[in-house]
Parts: structure tokens; C-alpha cells; sequence
């Protein structure tokens, strides 16, 4: 079952990256796809529960507008901050606890901080965030909790 | 119009060079390596453009993907000794 | 002058604002951890930007399609090396620099 899906996605890449239609590439694409969906559908999909995914990347999907936003008015920080003579800043180190479960839901917390006004994750390991600021309201913003609400709401109800 | 955007990247290219000369610590040459990289895969898509060549996305997609790696396996050799 | 070619105009330079904004913090920031702010952040917008004005100006083909697709690598890509510098000079006993010394 996991093997047809993968095989299914990775002849979507294929037409989508090459855009020609003749017979030799549709077949060739065929062949090619079966051969690399044969080496690795184990670790791609797995076990894993296709409903329960499904809905995951939707709300992936929901989750980066919010995410764009603040991309977007945290860069006007740093440009600010570039172009001053006098260059205002204090850089801090803060280190906190998430409380999020899976791994994909720390690795999207680490992304999401680093892209965000200004902090960039040192360490992400299981039980301790080490996160550098670089003014003091930006890391003040974070210990609010706000990005960790929504990445907590991004993993489902997972009961592990 | 593409010209004259890709003439101020390249500029900008060069002003990171002063970093990957001067930086005082290793990281600072390998910050100032990924930037590079990176400006190179946007220069790749504008030259494309303007010459209108459409297979120059391509060469752009794997440069991106090379960039990466070649990135996470320096700092892997430089934190173990080796790259196995 | 149509509205594609305007809002490719305004797009484009707004990401080749924000490249000489990121090049100009990596040279000026006195610190390592300091610079990474800008090449991390700055510059993957820039990117992104730059790109989205591309697309804009191509239309609904195939090219967009691969256009997208490099937008999206880049957006995982670049966060990602960025922490992994972090941590590594982290590892390697780097301090940061404090504004009182």
C-alpha cells in the first residue's frame, strides 16, 4: 500500500519537473519511479496513519500565513537595526522548556523561532531550548508562549 | 530591468568577501561560504531569464540542494575529526 | 506599462533591497551570533522575494512550477544550516558577546 503511494508521488514530481508528454519520457518516468519507491517506501511512509497525516499537513497549510506575517515584520527590525549609526542592541541568551511531544512538531519550533523577529535556536534537544536574542523585547515576546500555542495545536491529540 | 538587479546581487557578493577574508573565527568563513551559495542560485534563475534559457531552473534546483550539503558535511567533519 | 510588469518591478525591488540589507549586517555586526541574524533571515526573504517576482512575471506555466519548488527547499533549507552553525559554535565553546564589555 505505502509502496503504490510512493510511486504515485514521485511520478507527480516527475511530470511536474519535466513538463513534456512524449511516450519515451511517460515510460521512462514509470520505470524510474518503481525503482527509487522500491528502495525507500519504508522510511517515507511506513506505518503511518494516512488520515491522521492528511489532516496534519492541512493544518500546516493553515498554520503559515501567521507564520509569514511575522517573517515579514521581523525583518523591518533588522532593518532598522542595520542602517542605525549607533546599532541599539543587547544580545541575551534565554533557555526554556516546550512542551511538545513529537518531533516534527520541535523541529517546526525551531524553525519557526529562527525565522522570527529576532531569535535563532542554539540548541533543540528534548527538554531545554537555548534561544539568542538580539534586543530584549524580542526575547520577552517569546517566553509569552504564543508561537508554542499554536505549534502545540499543529500536532493533534497524539496520546504518547 | 533583470540586468540591473542582477548587477547589484553580484555587488553585494562582493561585499561579503571582506567577511570571508577577515572573520576572526572559522564559523565566519562558513556563514559567509552559505551566503554565497545561496546568491548564486538566484543569479542562476536571472540569467536565466534574461537569456531565455528555461533548463538554467534546473541547474539552480540542484545547486540549492548542494549548497545545503556541502554546508551540515563541513560542520560535521569539523565537530568529529571525520566524515563517517 | 501593464500591472504584471509594475508588480514585478515593485517585487524585485523589494528582494534586492532586502540582499544588500542582509550583506551590509553580515559586515557590520560585531559579533558571530549577532551575524547570523541577518544572513539567516534576511536573505532567505530577499530570496524569496526576488523569486515570487519571477513567477509573477511568468505567468501559469511549468516554469512556476519549478519556481515554487525552489522557494519552498529554500524556506526549509536555509533556517535549518543557520542552527546548525549556532550549535556547532556552541559546542565548540564560543561565547557571545555582551554589550557591557
Amino acid at each position: 500500500m505505502s509502496f503504490i503511494i510512493t510511486t504515485l508521488i514521485m511520478f507527480a514530481f516527475w511530470i511536474l519537473l519535466s513538463g513534456e508528454f512524449t511516450l519515451i519520457l511517460i515510460l521512462s518516468g514509470v520505470i524510474f519511479s518503481c525503482i527509487v519507491s522500491f528502495m525507500c517506501h519504508d522510511f517515507f511512509i511506513g506505518n503511518a496513519n494516512i488520515k491522521q497525516e492528511t489532516i496534519r499537513i492541512l493544518k500546516t497549510i493553515r498554520y503559515s500565513p501567521w507564520l509569514m506575517w511575522q517573517i515579514f515584520l521581523c525583518n523591518i527590525d533588522v532593518v532598522k537595526m542595520t542602517f542605525n549609526p549607533n546599532m541599539p542592541i543587547s544580545p541575551t541568551v534565554v533557555s526554556f522548556d516546550p512542551e511538545l511531544k513529537t518531533n516534527m512538531g520541535i523541529v517546526t519550533l525551531a524553525n519557526s523561532i529562527t525565522l522570527t523577529p529576532g531569535t535563532v535556536t542554539i540548541t533543540g534537544a528534548k527538554n531545554k531550548f537555548l534561544v539568542h536574542a538580539i534586543t530584549e523585547s524580542a526575547a520577552e515576546s517569546l517566553m509569552e508562549g504564543e508561537m508554542q500555542r499554536r505549534v502545540r495545536e499543529l500536532e493533534g491529540d497524539i496520546s504518547v | 530591468m533583470f540586468s540591473i538587479v542582477s548587477i547589484i546581487i553580484l555587488l553585494s557578493t562582493i561585499l561579503v568577501l571582506y567577511r570571508l577574508i577577515k572573520g576572526p573565527v572559522v564559523f565566519d568563513r562558513v556563514l559567509a561560504a552559505n551566503v554565497i551559495g545561496t546568491k548564486a542560485v538566484v543569479l542562476l534563475a536571472l540569467i536565466g531569464f534574461i537569456y531565455e534559457r528555461p533548463n538554467f531552473l534546473d541547474l539552480a534546483l540542484v545547486y540549492a540542494l548542494t549548497n545545503f550539503i556541502a554546508t551540515t558535511a563541513f560542520l560535521k567533519y569539523h565537530e568529529f575529526g571525520r566524515l563517517d | 506599462m501593464d500591472i504584471r510588469t509594475i508588480i514585478t518591478g515593485i517585487l524585485l525591488g523589494l528582494g534586492c533591497f532586502l540582499i544588500v540589507t542582509g550583506s551590509v549586517g553580515v559586515l557590520r555586526f560585531p559579533d558571530f551570533y549577532t551575524r547570523m541574524h541577518p544572513a539567516g533571515k534576511t536573505d532567505t526573504l530577499g530570496q524569496g522575494l526576488v523569486l515570487l517576482g519571477l513567477m509573477v512575471y511568468e505567468g501559469v506555466s511549468f516554469i512556476s512550477v519549478k519556481l515554487l519548488f525552489i522557494i519552498i527547499f529554500i524556506f526549509i533549507a536555509n533556517p535549518t544550516a543557520t542552527h546548525f552553525l549556532a550549535q556547532s559554535a556552541h559546542l565548540s565553546g564560543l561565547k557571545p558577546w555582551k554589550k557591557d564589555d
